[in-house]
């Protein structure tokens, strides 16, 4: 069994009791508890089920539903590659080939040394200047093979100015 | 001290507008030549972004696009004090051509004022639908919608005025009704409903609250995609900003009438676009579609009646209101009334937002404004309307943009996103995304999509691997058939449009290699 930490268990009692009394408050609550966690941990579907007077089930349905939500912490940097059709008509498909051998992972993996997640995602309304890439709130227009690798090396970089 | 413009759209962001903002402002305070920056939206000239604007006495001065090492040059040239000589610059931006032969009525304000301003919303007749709104019965303010001819412009083009009309004469036993504003835009290739919240949210705002009042609505949703980062934030800062005025709230501008609005962040998935879905999605709910009947103008959000509109179709609501309806409704043609909001992406070399009257072609807006592909290869095919639109090869081209005219040929005018391609695209492995994309997608309530889909990339995958070619192809068609007969909903009864499309169209695709060209 895993343990729940204390402070992961307090911080998704926070969160939940601060929006269960939304109109609708489960989306909110879940995409709270991954902003500040980064992941939905699966031991944080009990206190969420109860406070909203649903099933695990129903939650974890949910959870599994939609694509955002994910149960297993990420990188330190999300990097999202869009695959829509406008991003393909300039090149999306040779950016995706690149990115994932470049860096070794497919998607929805995380590099060894978990600098960066890769996630695919579908259109980011920038299809006027494709291919587009997302890193965490940022994205990145007329993305080239080589604009992805500085991309990824700046990331690298900030991690170790962090670590310093 | 000379006013700057750089805009804070995501488009102008991702070409690098934040880095240039800071780059002009410590070079002019290096220079001692004082500058005022403002944020604004996007024009929607994408291909010149970052595209700057200096204010001059005769109007403002674009230049585009701006990179960090024209920086130097640009104010070596002057381009503070108004002279024009550099290399970027494109002259009074109110005259270049691809803005000048637009008519903009819903976005007559982009990219001109700082999104988020009350007073340049206010300066630039902001507010004035409201405020007559205010002055009208609700039945006088749908019967407005109603004249205006204004058809939703979500993808289904159904009578804006006679969803209110319904949401109005519903009758709620909490005493509660809703307005929704659709804002997942899931669709590739669409961009309008991002570009109204990022450059002028109050008017989405004030389209909200007229639509709250017209039908008895107190709360307001904004069902905004995650995807749309910069949009979440600037949506947040404008609501902030017009309740603290009284534009939103318990009192609207000293009415005494009410309307709140919130913005919720979907989670990924392109069905939550389809309005029962997004229900269930804002509910609380996986996002698994409702069969209709009942309508949400009836039974909606948290089972009261709810009137579920495009962003373009509220943001068009205060000129209607403050100019009439009969305005509106002199743009366009046959039952296309108004102006819809085109929007040209993928391989092209001008992409970028075109408002105009429905019937200019398809041709003209490719070649007039588009200027042919990105790539300046030969363009082979056009998907107009989104991931479920069809691919339009060349001799559909003339075709003019209005929906019946787009619907008597199969194919989709839905948000008014035109994708186009070069010749390298190979259509086999485009149709087989579409099917792919509705694998990913499908909110699996019903199988002809669900486990359809499926099915179609493994036949798709055969006939790209030669394997019973001719067999493979009618199990396709049949596949297809199958799939728009027995959907619940657009998602499985609409693949097929971009898949028999590339079939029908671009069959020489669909051969093998070695057949090809011989
Ligand atoms: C699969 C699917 C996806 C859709 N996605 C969107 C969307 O992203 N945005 C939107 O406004 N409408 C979308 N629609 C259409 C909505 O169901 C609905 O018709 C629209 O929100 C009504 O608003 P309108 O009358 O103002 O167009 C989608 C429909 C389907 C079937
Ligand atoms: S067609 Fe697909 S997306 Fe639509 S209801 Fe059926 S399974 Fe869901
Ligand atoms: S298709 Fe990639 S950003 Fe829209």
């Amino acid at each position: 069994m895993t343990v729940f930490h204390e402070p992961l268990q307090q911080q998704v009692s926070e969160v939940i009791s601060e929006l269960k009394h939304k109109p609708g408050a489960l989306l909110p609550i879940l995409h709270a508890i991954q902003e500040r966690l980064g992941y939905i941990p699966p031991e944080s579907v009990g206190s969420i089920a109860e406070a909203l007077n649903q099933s695990r089930a129903e939650i974890h349905g949910v959870i599994s539903f939609y694509h955002q939500f994910r149960t297993t912490p990420p990188g330190k940097h999300q990097v999202e590659i869009c695959r829509a059709e406008a991003c393909q008509a300039m090149g999306a498909r040779q950016l995706e080939a690149h990115a994932k051998s470049s860096l070794g992972i497919d998607y929805h993996q995380t590099t060894g040394d978990r600098t960066l997640t890769l996630e695919p995602v579908y259109c980011l309304g920038n299809c006027a200047c494709a291919p587009s890439v997302r890193v965490n709130d940022e994205i990145v227009g007329r993305v080239t093979a080589d604009k992805f690798d500085q991309l990824v090396s700046e990331l690298q970089t900030q991690k170790l100015e962090v670590l310093s | 001290m000379s006013k700057i413009y750089i805009p804070r759209d995501t488009t102008a962001l991702a070409m690098g507008a934040n880095q240039i903002a800071a780059e002009i402002a410590a070079e002019a305070e290096q220079r001692g030549e004082p500058v005022e920056i403002v944020r604004n939206g996007s024009r929607g000239l994408f291909w010149l972004e970052p595209m700057i604007e200096v204010e001059t006495a005769n109007g403002r001065i674009a230049y585009g696009p701006v990179e960090r090492t024209d920086i130097d040059s640009l104010f070596n040239s002057g381009f503070l004090q108004g002279s024009t000589d550099h290399p970027l610059c494109q002259g009074l931006t109110e005259a270049i051509p691809y803005l000048k032969k637009q008519q903009r009525l819903t976005f007559a304000r982009a990219g001109i004022t700082d999104p988020v301003s009350l007073a340049d919303y206010q300066s630039l007749d902001g507010f004035n639908g409201l405020k007559k709104a205010l002055q009208m019965d609700p039945q006088a303010i749908v019967d407005e919608v109603k004249s205006s001819g204004l058809r939703g412009r979500g993808g289904a083009a159904f009578p804006t005025g006679i969803k209110w009309q319904t949401v109005l004469d519903a009758v709620s036993g909490q005493d509660q009704k809703y307005i929704v504003c659709n804002a997942d835009e899931g669709d590739s290739g669409t961009f309008a409903d991002r570009m109204v919240m990022e450059a002028d949210p109050y008017m989405l705002i004030e389209g909200m609250t007229i639509a709250g009042l017209a039908v008895g609505a107190t709360q307001g949703y904004i069902y905004l995609r995650s995807e749309y980062p910069v949009a979440h934030q600037i949506l947040n800062e404008a609501i902030e900003k017009a309740e603290a005025a009284g534009f939103l709230g318990d009192n609207i501008l000293g009415s005494g009438q009410r309307f709140h609005l919130e913005v919720r962040l979907g989670a990924k998935a392109y069905i939550c676009g389809e309005e029962t879905s997004l229900l269930e999605s804002l509910e609380g709910k996986r996002g698994l579609v409702r069969a209709k009947p009942p309508l949400p103008a009836i039974v909606g959000l948290f089972g009261q009646p709810t009137v579920v509109n495009n962003v373009l179709s509220l943001a068009a609501i205060p000129f209607i209101l403050s100019q009439g309806g009969q305005a509106y409704a002199d743009y366009g043609m046959g039952r296309s009334l108004g102006t819809l909001p085109f929007q040209l992406a993928g391989n092209i070399k001008r992409g970028g937002l075109i408002e105009l009257a429905f019937g200019l072609t398809l041709r003209e807006l490719l070649e007039d404004f588009g200027d042919g592909t990105f790539s300046g290869r030969p363009m082979r095919a056009v998907q107009v309307g989104g991931p479920l639109g069809a691919y339009m090869p060349e001799s559909q081209w003339d075709t003019p943009l209005d929906y019946e005219a787009f619907a008597a040929i199969g194919a989709v005018l839905g948000h008014g996103g035109v994708v186009a391609f070069d010749e390298s695209v190979d259509m086999s492995e485009q149709a087989r995304f579409s099917m792919e994309f509705c694998v990913e997608e499908s909110c699996g309530k019903c199988t002809p999509c669900r486990i359809g889909s499926t099915r179609g990339v493994e036949v798709i995958d055969r006939i790209r691997n030669n394997e019973n070619r001719e067999a493979n192809l009618e199990l396709l068609s049949d596949l297809c058939d199958t799939m728009i007969d027995g959907s619940l909903c657009a998602m499985g009864g609409m693949t097929p449009f971009p898949v028999n499309s590339a079939v029908k169209h671009f069959p020489e695709d669909f051969q093998p290699k070695t057949e090809q060209g011989a």
